[in-house]
């Protein structure tokens, strides 16, 4: 496979908290061993993400979004170091995170960042009291010590994101989904991380509850200084939390740019289908591209653009050569259309 | 009156026919649940109608009611659920009361049935075309030859490629959202007057979602079926329905033109609603916030159900439950449109 064109340094002005390059996680799907030989099958791998490439300025927001299946939990556990990549590597702060050998040397980085999950509830240990849950970053990194301090700083924590310190002594269960939502939330900033990486962190939620958990993000952001990773299926959501937005596909990041410029000028015929697909609130009776087809297997996605069986633009180079990032204004591309500069101007404006 | 349609004379119809007799009328439905703590009660004396044609959504937060009030009207609710009073009436005849097997036979000839997940619709041990030839037999004489014909059609109807090959295939071997287009397809197959679709695109993906709702919107219309499409996804109302409905707590908090209710809203809840609700397009200012979250059902609050979490209110919000009442264009369950308390109000300036 053939070297995608990297990005020249930063991608907007300020630092580059994480750096993304070459991502790529392959894993073994095939039958058992035995079922293998017996039946003489194959082995057989799907690659979960390919060749993904982006960058997280400091205090930003950079939001994955796509269909079920195409990569963005995988890119979100490469990320905080719940994989090893197959291929390509994870920057943070500079640093590459496979160089990283010893727990030693890790072990300043990863109080760096965290993890905030889907369902808050799976997420959080049932037997333990809330405020233990909180506590648990603070004593695994030795942040404080002293029971009384670190009663303290749960307390703090708590109040940060909405609770009172008296729900320290409560357990999950005695919460409803949003509360445990602002649990987890309060245990990712126990350490005091920069980064917190955010898998669905609203899609169990009812709507008044997500623009709770929303607003508390981006509260939090202003106030610590957060960079996010903030993973999402819901396009309206990405809009308004996002500062940059990637579009994968297929377990390949298609389209990226800056979160305004996306939703207003998509360039990737994927992107303009979700953006045609989701209903619109606005009811502004806009006429709609009909979208055939669905999303291919994973195990074996069609060749070249993996999106061509369904693109209304593709054409014999696309079904056999695959599309490099083409840099586009602030963001990148791949599509041969769009290089070829044969893509018509999306039809609404 | 009473006209008998045929699969033949529905087929041309474009139009959608419009009448003002009411579809379904239901009054003071209440369900029931005993339980070990007492009896809780998930629906709430509520009362709507749905016209010849037309769509009526029924939107509202997880525990809102919706799906009790659905399967309610079907006949479907699982033991200990039961009506506790009120009626329902299908093209006037009462159907809440009707002998087991009676009801049994109005379910797919007259109701038909969308649920969020296909698989709870399709026996995994048929095959496609024997659930659609055994439902059209059921409901038709067509002979098996001739019901296997029809089969054939409406998958092509529904956009499944290749039927012939398809038809004798199982569910499993169908993916989720080709499922939802059998279902759709099965839902429709004995022309009934009325589609009870509970959250039909919930479980399937944004460029899916959108060919499901399309199909049955298109579908409805042309078999002349009434639909009650039951969702929390307000985009997909606004698109697709005529009127909707606001459940909260068991109750209809607000009903009316769906331009209305999104645009204009007239009960305190669905505008805190609409404005949790980000759009694309939208500011990247905070949304809007309704505090606290949907009660339990054992602990409905006193008077207006809202008045814990309502910005607006007043002293008789906790004692007296409002009804719906006429509001703007819509209606509401709140005293803020009491035209006595209009009067109090204006007094007190
Ligand atoms: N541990 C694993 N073993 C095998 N396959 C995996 C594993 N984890 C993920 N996959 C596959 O990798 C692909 C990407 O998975 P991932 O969970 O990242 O998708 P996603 O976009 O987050 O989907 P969803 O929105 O459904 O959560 C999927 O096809 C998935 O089945
Ligand atoms: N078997 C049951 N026993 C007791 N309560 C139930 C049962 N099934 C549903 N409920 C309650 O009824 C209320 C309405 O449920 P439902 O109609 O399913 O809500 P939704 O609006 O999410 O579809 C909820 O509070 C739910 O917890
Ligand atoms: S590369 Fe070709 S098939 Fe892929 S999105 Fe672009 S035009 Fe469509
Ligand atoms: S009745 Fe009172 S509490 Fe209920 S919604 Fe109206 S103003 Fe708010
Ligand atoms: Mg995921
Ligand atoms: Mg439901």
């Amino acid at each position: 496979m053939a070297e995608v064109a990297a990005p020249q340094g930063p991608v907007a002005t300020g630092e580059t908290l994480l750096s993304v390059r070459d991502l790529g996680k392959t894993f073994d799907v095939s039958a058992p061993f035995l079922n293998r030989v017996l039946q003489g099958q194959p082995r057989v791998h799907l690659t979960a993400v390919d060749d993904v490439s982006f960058d997280i300025p400091r205090g930003s927001t950079f939001s994955l979004v796509g269909e079920s299946g195409c990569g963005k939990s995988t890119v979100a556990r490469l990320v905080v170091g719940l994989y090893r990549p197959s291929q390509g590597r994870v920057e943070f702060e500079g640093t590459d995170l496979a160089r990283i050998q010893t727990r030693r040397q890790m072990a300043p980085l990863r109080r760096k960042w965290a993890m905030i999950f889907q369902d808050p509830y799976a997420s959080l240990n049932p037997r333990w009291r809330v405020a233990d849950i909180v506590a648990e970053p603070i004593r695994y990194h030795g942040l404080l010590s002293g029971g009384q301090a670190i009663r303290t700083r749960v307390g703090e924590l708590l109040e940060l994101v909405g609770l009172s310190a008296l729900d320290g002594e409560k357990y999950p269960h005695e919460f409803s989904g949003g509360q445990r939502q602002r649990i987890s939330i309060a245990r990712a900033l126990a350490s005091e991380p920069d980064f917190i990486v955010c898998d669905e962190p609203t899609s169990a939620l009812d709507v008044s509850v997500q623009a709770q958990i929303l607003n508390l993000m981006k509260r939090l952001q202003r106030e610590l200084g957060l960079t996010y990773l903030f993973i999402s299926h819901d396009l309206a959501v990405v809009y308004h939390i996002s500062d940059y937005v990637g579009v994968m596909y297929l377990g390949r990041l298609v389209e990226w740019s800056d979160a305004r410029l996306l939703f207003s000028n998509p360039r990737h015929p994927y992107t303009r289908m979700l953006l045609d697909a989701i209903p619109d609130l606005e009811m502004s009776g806009r006429a709609r591209t009909p979208v055939g087809g669905e999303v291919p297997s994973p195990i074996a996605p069609p060749a070249g653009c993996h999106f061509n069986p369904r693109c209304p633009f593709a054409d014999e180079r696309c079904r056999s050569e695959t599309p490099m990032a083409l840099k586009v204004g602030v963001g990148e591309v791949r599509c041969h259309a769009v290089e070829e500069g044969r893509l018509p101007e999306p039809e609404s404006a | 009156m009473n006209e008998t349609t045929t699969f033949a004379d529905s087929a041309g119809a474009t139009a959608r026919p419009r009448g003002n007799r009411p579809v379904l009328e239901v009054e003071k439905l209440r369900v029931e649940f005993p339980t070990r703590k007492g009896t809780l009660r998930a629906v709430d004396d509520i009362s709507f109608h749905i016209d010849e044609g037309e769509v009526l959504g029924v939107v509202g937060e997880s525990g809102a009611g919706k799906s009790m009030t659905g399967t309610a009207i079907i006949g479907l609710l699982e033991p200990p659920g039961r009506i506790a009073g009120g009626e329902v009436r299908l093209e006037g005849e009462r159907i809440d009361n009707l002998p087991y097997e009676k009801m049994r036979r109005y379910r797919g000839a007259r109701i038909g049935m969308v649920f969020q997940d296909p698989l709870t619709s399709l026996n995994p041990l048929y095959t496609v075309g024997f659930h659609l030839t055994e439902t059209i037999r059921t409901h038709s004489d067509l002979s098996e030859k001739q019901a296997r014909q029809r089969a054939l059609d409406l998958l092509s109807e529904v956009g499944i490629p290749a039927p012939e090959r398809r038809i004798d295939q199982y569910p499993h071997q169908f993916s989720g959202g080709m499922r939802q287009r059998v279902v759709v397809a099965l839902a429709l197959c004995a022309n009934p007057r009325l589609i009870i679709a509970d959250e039909p695109t919930t479980a399937l993906d944004v460029s899916i979602q959108a060919q499901i709702i399309r199909l049955l919107q298109r579908l409805c219309r042309e078999h002349g079926a009434s639909v009650m499409l039951i969702t929390h996804d307000m985009g997909v109302i606004a698109e697709t329905a005529d009127r909707v409905a606001v459940m909260y707590a068991g109750r209809i908090a607000e009903v009316g033109p769906v331009q209305e209710v999104v645009k204009n809203a007239q009960h305190p809840y669905t505008e805190g609603l609409m404005g949790a609700i980000p759009t694309i397009g939208g500011t990247h200012e905070d949304l809007v916030q309704i505090k606290g979250s949907m009660p339990r059902l054992t602990q409905i609050p006193s008077g207006c159900a809202f008045h814990p979490r309502c910005p607006k209110a007043f002293d008789r919000c906790r004692r007296e439950r409002p009804e719906l009442m006429p509001a703007g264009r819509s209606e509401a369950a709140c005293w803020l449109h009491d035209p006595a308390e209009k009067g109090r109000r204006r007094g007190n300036g």
